[in-house]
């Protein structure tokens, strides 16, 4: 036993730790944007390291980073159903050119409040979110096109589509439908637009996958529920052998919007951006969505079977094999699409679902891995070739060869994995060199912290021909999937500071002598400036209870990595985190008389704690005049209010 | 057990004799990449918790009617698997349903040269979902974790599994139900 005795890191973790040690002062690799779930944001983590680089925040509120708390950023939130603080982010879509990775957007969904959002690698920030109506659970969605033309929205759940809205759960059968949605992405500023939605029959979707290369024109949904089932869907979704991938052929769809197929429904959906010259979000609520029905667009969607309940479907690099896993199917079917062309061409059909044609399985399918593990949920690919499966039942990862269907390993994980992410995996290139598993239980792995345990994510090298666990990681809030992309295409773009000159927030003071504060009626607001170590001004009076204040903080540093914080005591609110060059704004409805005190709450340098000030808050109906000022002492001196002087500049 | 116990020992040198030669290591896990994990983790099986409502491993463990069923899921390897978060629905047959089987059976079933054979029919057992008794309707098919299906007749309260076995308690777990059930259910021939 004393030769087992670790001998560096290399022994430590069972495979080759030292490929996940990034020494001091090197950078990872890759990005590796995870879904954040539950917490409604998405974390970034270095690659090989692990290293959590930031969490951006979404779809929920962030406090820390002011999010949806600043006047600027409130809108973002906004919804059909008003301001709406959380969501649940499952997936990430990476912005592909010519189905590789270019480094520009990377799009998240919210699966509670159906939305899409972007964020914009040049800043790491939320630059818009689209609501999308007609869907209710947004879980097969943000998967991307060949060139990002567009990403997918497909509804979860199937509802109730049109003016017919109130009627009883039981008649899912008549009166519930799905709808897959394709959101534009504009090819220049990225900006999203919903295209068009498709019309389907009432079943769930799960997940989804763009083909790419000779299938590039077609999209693919797995499906569950095919049962139409409305309760215990536990028993009930799962009473069918085979449920359903659909296969769209997204080019007609397009050539069916143009040529005026859809009808135009009326909905409500929010439309929100963020302007990176006003450094500030709009949102407008938008009441038109083209939909197109099957009925009137023949040879757009076909259903093709796929073995009990499948999640994941995934399109290999080739985009010639469309990989279905049916998290109940003892087995991996595995498509191809040469022979899905071939039984549309010749009408290859067994029978039909609501209209739909099904295409015949033996007709469509390349083959089945045969006893691949418990639970297969989803797939990623190398380059070489092969497959990785992750079986949630059985707590492994399953490496098979996609043409020859054979399993050539099979690595635990720890336990329960859900999605699977191999840097460029979903794209034409993928770079291979890791795995990365995204586990739900950790009780053996990490110091337990309650009833609660972080879950983790276990990087795997897969440069060889065994899989080699390398590193476990700790994820906020539930990792679903996760994408990585070569540090380099990103890096190169990140944005350093927000040019002062060029900042067109109309609350913005422009150096520290434009600095002022204006009362509007019982509106207050203190254009106040930011930079080492001081803010301007730093001591208001002439504020009353009953006022609402908004404190619009221009940070004038222009230096990378300096922003500027501002709190103030009691504000039912967030902080403002204010970039280099920004200007954001708190509001805040003093409740009582008496001197407040606000600081910068980010750590900015030495006399980051000399950074503060005061305002005064008098009783409503007081005739303390407004004052402001900083670095104006006077002789102390105990006078009535009214002896006050008046502005200090 | 005496077998499984044997194996464990025979893995556990393996590893041990594999760490002693570091030029040998990286063969010794490409070789079996789950001996060499099992051993450094314990898995989540072992994780010590007696506070916790019981799996339907434990539950299974617990019995002393139920031992040739937990000797067969060591030899199949499936505890690690039973342990997850599931939900499972274990049809768990009795000592006496087994010993209903012909003579030797389970002997036969037993032997690691037939350890697919024994998974087979283990995950007949065994689907994916937690489904109290009262879920169960006459005429309802449960897919089964080996892919077949198991057909269900309920007659005057009395739940019955493809005609040959009878629900005689049903036994929530932390991870889904165990059916105690008085026969073995043999999964159809394989395609």
């Amino acid at each position: 036993m004393q030769s087992c005795k670790p001998k560096g890191t290399s022994s430590a973790a069972g495979g080759d730790a030292s490929k996940a040690y990034v020494a001091p002062g090197k950078y990872d690799e890759f990005y590796n944007f995870v879904s954040g779930g539950f917490s409604g944001q998405m974390p970034v983590y270095g690659i090989p390291s692990g290293r959590l680089l930031r969490v951006i925040p979404v779809f929920s509120v962030d406090p820390e980073k002011g999010w949806g708390y600043s006047e600027e950023t409130k809108p973002m939130l906004n919804t059909s159903h008003g301001f709406v603080p959380w969501d649940d982010l499952h997936h990430i879509a990476l912005s592909v050119t010519n189905s590789e990775h270019d480094g520009r957007w990377v799009f998240g969904n919210a699966n509670n409040t159906p939305r899409i959002a972007r964020i914009d690698l040049k800043t790491f920030r939320t630059a818009e979110i689209i609501e999308i109506p007609n869907s209710a659970g947004n879980h097969s969605s943000p998967f991307i096109t060949e060139n990002s033309e567009y990403v997918v929205a497909g509804t979860r759940f199937s509802v109730p589509i049109g003016d017919k809205q109130d009627v009883p759960i039981d008649t899912y059968k008549d009166n519930f439908k799905g709808t897959v949605s394709f959101i534009g992405v504009d090819k220049t500023t990225g900006d999203m637009n919903i295209a068009f939605q498709i019309l389907t029959p009432g079943v769930n979707f799960d997940l989804a996958r763009a083909g790419k290369g000779k299938s590039a024109g077609w999209f693919f949904f797995s499906c569950y529920n095919s049962e139409k089932a409305n309760t215990l869907l536990e028993v009930n979704a799962s009473q069918k052998d085979k449920d359903f991938i659909m296969a769209v052929n997204w080019k007609k769809a397009e050539e069916y919007a143009k040529a005026g197929k859809g009808v135009k429904k009326q909905v409500k959906y929010a439309h929100n951006k963020y302007d990176e010259s006003t450094h500030s979000a709009t949102s407008k609520m938008e009441n038109e969505v083209l939909v197109l029905d099957p009925k009137d667009c023949p040879d757009m969607i076909y259903f093709m079977p796929c073995p009990k309940s499948p999640h994941g479907c995934d399109t290999d690099p080739t985009g010639e094999y469309i990989v279905g896993s049916g998290k109940l199917a003892a087995t991996i079917p595995v498509f191809s699409f040469t022979k899905i062309q071939n039984a549309i061409a010749s009408k290859t059909f067994d029978g039909d679902y609501d209209g739909i044609p099904v295409l015949k399985y033996d007709a469509v399918l390349h083959g089945e891995v045969a006893k691949p593990g418990l639970g297969p949920l989803h797939t990623e690919f190398d380059a070489n070739g092969n497959a990785y499966t992750s079986m949630f039942v059985s707590s492994e990862i399953v490496k098979w060869n996609v043409k020859s269907l054979k399993v050539l390993d099979r690595v635990p994980t720890y336990y329960s994995v859900g999605h699977l992410s191999v840097p460029g995996g979903p794209t034409k290139k993928p770079h291979g060199k890791y795995v990365i598993a995204y586990n739900k239980i950790t009780k053996d792995r990490y110091l337990p912290t309650g009833p609660e345990l972080s879950q983790s994510a276990q990087m795997y090298d897969i440069s060889g021909d065994k899989m080699k666990l390398v590193l476990d990681f700790p994820t906020i809030g539930e990792p679903h999937y996760a994408e990585a992309i070569p540090a380099e295409l990103v890096m190169k773009n990140s944005v350093k500071i927000f040019k002062i000159e060029e900042n067109k927030n109309p609350y913005v003071s422009m150096g520290e002598g434009k600095t002022k504060v204006e009362r509007k009626g019982n509106e207050v607001h203190v254009y106040m400036t930011a930079i080492r170590s001081h803010l301007t001004p730093d001591n208001i009076e002439g504020v009353k209870v009953g006022d609402v204040v908004y404190f619009h903080v221009t940070n004038l540093e222009q230096d990378w990595d300096v922003p500027h914080g501002f709190a103030i005591k009691g504000a039912n609110n967030g902080e403002l985190l204010v970039m280099p060059g920004e200007t954001q704004t708190l509001m805040w409805k003093p409740d009582r008389v008496g001197i407040f005190p606000f600081y910068c709450t980010d750590f900015c340098s030495a006399l980051h704690q000399e950074m503060q000030g005061y305002i005064r808050i008098s009783p409503a109906g007081s005739n303390v005049p407004l004052l402001y000022h900083t670095g104006k002492t006077k002789p102390s001196v105990s006078t009535p209010d009214t002896k006050d002087s008046g502005k200090s500049k | 057990m005496k077998k499984k116990f044997g194996l464990a020992i025979a893995a556990f040198a393996i590893f041990t004799l594999s760490c002693k030669n570091e030029n040998k290591e990286s063969n010794g896990t490409a070789t079996n990449s789950n001996t060499e994990s099992a051993v450094t983790t314990g898995g989540q099986e072992n994780v010590k918790d007696d506070v916790s409502q019981k799996d339907v491993v434990k539950v299974a463990a617990a019995s002393k009617d139920h031992t040739t069923l937990v000797a067969a899921i060591k030899q199949a390897e499936l505890i690690s698997s039973l342990s997850n978060a599931g939900p499972f629905t274990v049809f768990a047959p009795t000592n006496a349903a087994f010993d209903k089987l012909p003579a030797g059976t389970v002997d036969k079933l037993m032997k690691n040269e037939n350890k697919a054979d024994l998974q087979d029919i283990l995950q007949y057992h065994v689907t994916t979902s937690s489904l109290k008794a009262e879920y169960f309707t006459d005429g309802m098919n449960v897919g089964m974790v080996n892919g077949g299906n198991v057909t269900v007749s309920v007659k005057d309260g009395k739940i019955m599994l493809n005609g040959t076995a009878t629900i005689v308690a049903s036994i929530p777990a932390s991870n889904g139900t165990v059916h105690v059930i008085d026969g073995v259910l043999v999964p159809p021939a394989a395609k």
